[in-house]
């Protein structure tokens, strides 16, 4: 696909209303790992004016490039990952019972208890438990595991999902000033952001913008984009968790908090999957002291980002991550602020302003 | 009719109303009471009282429908970094509780979520199995500072699911634990309407049954009825409830029988289902109910008690699943036995 491209808007990309809703029309659309198609299609509308090139992969990944005008331009992909965890339908015991299994990394005990909606027609349904009143005291100590749990649509639910159709939560996205609560901010959050920056997309660079596909069940998407795009320089933008919490104990500190919210985006010096290139930290570092934007350095931690795949692409992409941090993510409602939101964006679209093919040499 | 029901229900099943935190529900109750009965008051505990009165020459029996209307939820106890600490009003069981939304009712009115610390923050005897409510916490969203201006320990905080029409005419929420039963009331009242009957019908909204039985124990003190109807929820069968103690969903109300229950007036009761064929699961009770009908059974020197539960699956979850023609069939078959009680019922009603 091509299209006739709009001029981008030169001015630093804000984060008001019309972002708000475009965020709550991605949270609350589903998009479990494998069937994307929701997503995309919301993106695919939504950018397509502001590029010069845009293609769909044999993956379902958004591949979407932005010319910059000016010389000596350096290619950067950004990747943002649209798909979320979720559940698929395993068996139908009839009456619209059905079982499931997870899709990504769920803990079973964010389950009990949860509407969801079920298929592209997010027939609502429920997961349920048994009632307190028929439990003993023993059992109410295990956690329940997803083997016991069932999706519930209703007695002629049967008629309305298959085995196989996709589900998630049901959670519609609220804006609570100062924070938005949501399900899938890990990782619509990158998305909007990537929107964004298409945007208001650099001359100094090509935009190499990948919406990514299956990053919750391996990075697969990430992967065969990065070989696609044959980038100079990776970025991932996601969601990293805040787990900013007291400890049970208020007299034990919390030293492993990950991130903290109101402290601004995490930039990743390495996780799990990657050790971040040094020069693209010390940029990123560099941009947001000059630009007077708050940020933080994630905790060396497990996890991984699509930047695990992006980096060990061809013969190598100097790769880095950038993340909102998140409370409660891959939960039915997850939390972030809207002001760490709104300098995530502000930082990678600074940094990519101040991007020079010298940063390389 | 049918959907002046869902909505009445889907508005019920919308609003908060704690045990003894009763006001929001009683208004929406109350309202949609007012135009089927002749006087409405509330009682010195919160339950709301509406009469309808009979047809018969005074006085009067009278007969009381008691249907309760609180929630079960949660209250703060304790505030540490702008995070709430919960304890539970009712029975909850916290393994339902993370990651649902709440409403905490403090200066304002705070959206919340309940959150599962990580496991890091918490002892390590619980990290991996179901974590007590002790150490589940409350977010709202907002700054620290701001959070202790508007949240003070005793607030209350009440589920905030909000209600789903499933497949099959099954409706999904929080409370349908007894709002269901409630519902059920108006759809008996708004039948009275075009149905003769002698008896006074005392309709209640009882207030703490979920916690103490307030409601239950002091509105038939004031109303002195010569027998009780109890309506309340009962388990359906579903994934993970199948024994004796639970009836199918959808096909038709439970009729509790043993001591709650009295045998002559159990005995009325199926008769009247029978001869209109509105189906029914004989649901054995052989102990203590759980409902109004132990509470109202020794009021005074002693009140007969039916109970009339609606199938209910998930009890006490914010995604407790009924079908909506059970709840019809519990308030049709109330209506039509109340309609068919002769002025000297009682005399009928004898041990054997």
């Amino acid at each position: 696909m091509s299209s006739q491209k709009q001029p981008s808007m030169q001015l630093t990309p804000e984060i008001g209303a019309q972002q708000v809703e475009l965020l709550a029309r991605l949270c609350n659309a589903m998009a479990v790992s494998g069937d994307e198609q929701e997503v995309r299609q919301i993106v695919l509308d939504e950018i397509q004016p502001y590029c010069d090139q845009v293609e769909v992969d044999g993956l379902g990944n958004v591949l979407a490039m932005h010319v910059g005008s000016q010389a000596q331009k350096v290619r950067v992909m950004i990747a943002a990952h649209m798909d979320e965890v979720g559940f698929m339908l395993t068996n139908d015991e009839g009456e619209g019972v059905f079982s499931f299994e997870t899709v990504g990394g769920i803990d079973p005990r964010q389950l009990v208890g949860k509407a969801v909606i079920v298929g592209r027609e997010h027939v609502p349904a429920v997961i349920g438990a048994k009632p307190i009143h028929l439990t003993t005291a023993e059992e109410r100590k295990k956690a329940l595991k997803v083997e016991e749990l069932r999706i519930d649509l209703g007695p002629e639910g049967s008629s309305k999902a298959k085995v196989g159709d996709r589900a998630t939560f049901a959670t519609q996205l609220e804006a609570l000033e100062p924070s938005i609560r949501a399900k899938a901010l890990d990782n619509r959050l990158g998305v909007i952001n990537l929107i964004e920056l298409l945007r208001h997309a650099p001359e100094n660079i090509d935009l190499l913008a990948a919406f990514t596909v299956q990053e919750e069940v391996g990075l697969r998407g990430a992967r065969v984009a990065a070989y696609r795009f044959d980038p100079q320089i990776g970025m991932a933008i996601d969601a990293t968790p805040a787990h900013d919490l007291p400890a049970y104990d208020v007299d034990v500190e919390n030293t492993r908090y990950n991130t903290k919210l109101d402290h601004g985006p995490a930039i990743y010096l390495m996780d799990g999957a990657t050790i971040s290139d040094r020069r693209l930290a010390e940029w990123l570092m560099q941009t947001a002291e000059a630009e007077g934007i708050p940020y933080q350095i994630r905790q060396p931690n497990p996890g991984g980002t699509d930047a695990g795949a992006i980096h060990r692409a061809r013969a190598g992409v100097p790769s880095i991550s950038v993340s909102v941090p998140v409370r409660y993510a891959h939960s039915a409602a997850s939390l972030i602020r809207q002001e760490d939101w709104a300098n995530t964006l502000k930082l990678v679209y600074h940094a990519l302003t101040r991007l020079t093919p010298e940063i390389l040499s | 009719m049918t959907l002046d029901l869902l909505s009445h229900l889907k508005q019920m099943l919308s609003a908060p109303g704690l045990s003894a935190y009763e006001d929001p529900i009683r208004d929406i109750i109350a309202e949609a009471w007012r135009p089927l009965t002749d006087e409405l008051s509330v009682s010195r505990v919160g339950s709301l009282h509406a009469l309808k009165r009979g047809d018969g020459a005074e006085p009067r029996p009278k007969v009381l429908l008691s249907a309760h209307m609180d929630a079960i939820g949660l209250m703060v106890t304790a505030i540490t970094d702008g995070f709430l600490h919960v304890t539970q009003v009712g029975g909850v069981d916290a393994r339902i509780l993370p990651g649902q939304l709440v409403t905490v009712h403090g200066r304002k009115e705070l959206p919340g979520t309940v959150v599962m610390p990580p496991e890091f923050l918490l002892p390590p005897e619980v990290e991996k199995g179901a974590v007590p409510l002790q150490y589940l916490l409350v977010d709202v969203g907002l700054q620290p500072a701001e959070v202790e201006e508007l949240v003070r320990v005793g607030d209350v905080v009440s589920f905030a699911q909000p209600p789903l029409e499933l497949t099959g005419g099954a409706v999904a929420g929080h409370t349908l634990d007894n709002r269901a039963s409630v519902a059920a009331v108006t759809h008996c009242l708004e039948l009275l309407q075009r149905r003769k009957h002698a008896w006074d019908v005392w309709a209640v909204a009882s207030a703490q049954e979920e916690t103490n039985f307030a409601g239950a124990f002091t509105s038939p003190f004031a109303i002195q009825p010569d027998f009780a109807i109890a309506l309340d929820v009962t388990f359906a069968k579903g994934p993970g409830s199948t024994d004796w103690r639970t009836v199918p969903l959808g096909k038709g109300v439970a009729l509790a029988w043993g001591p709650n229950i009295h045998p002559a007036l159990y005995e009325a009761l199926t008769k009247t289902a029978d001869e209109l064929d509105i189906p029914y699961s004989p649901e054995p009770a052989p102990g203590m109910t759980g409902t109004d009908a132990a509470a109202i059974q020794i009021v005074q020197a002693g009140i007969p008690c039916l109970l009339v539960s609606t199938p209910l699956r998930y009890m006490h979850t914010p995604v407790e699943m009924v079908a909506l023609k059970d709840i019809q069939r519990a308030g049709r078959l109330i209506a039509e036995f109340i309609s068919g009680l002769p002025v000297d019922f009682m005399q009928t009603v004898e041990w054997k």
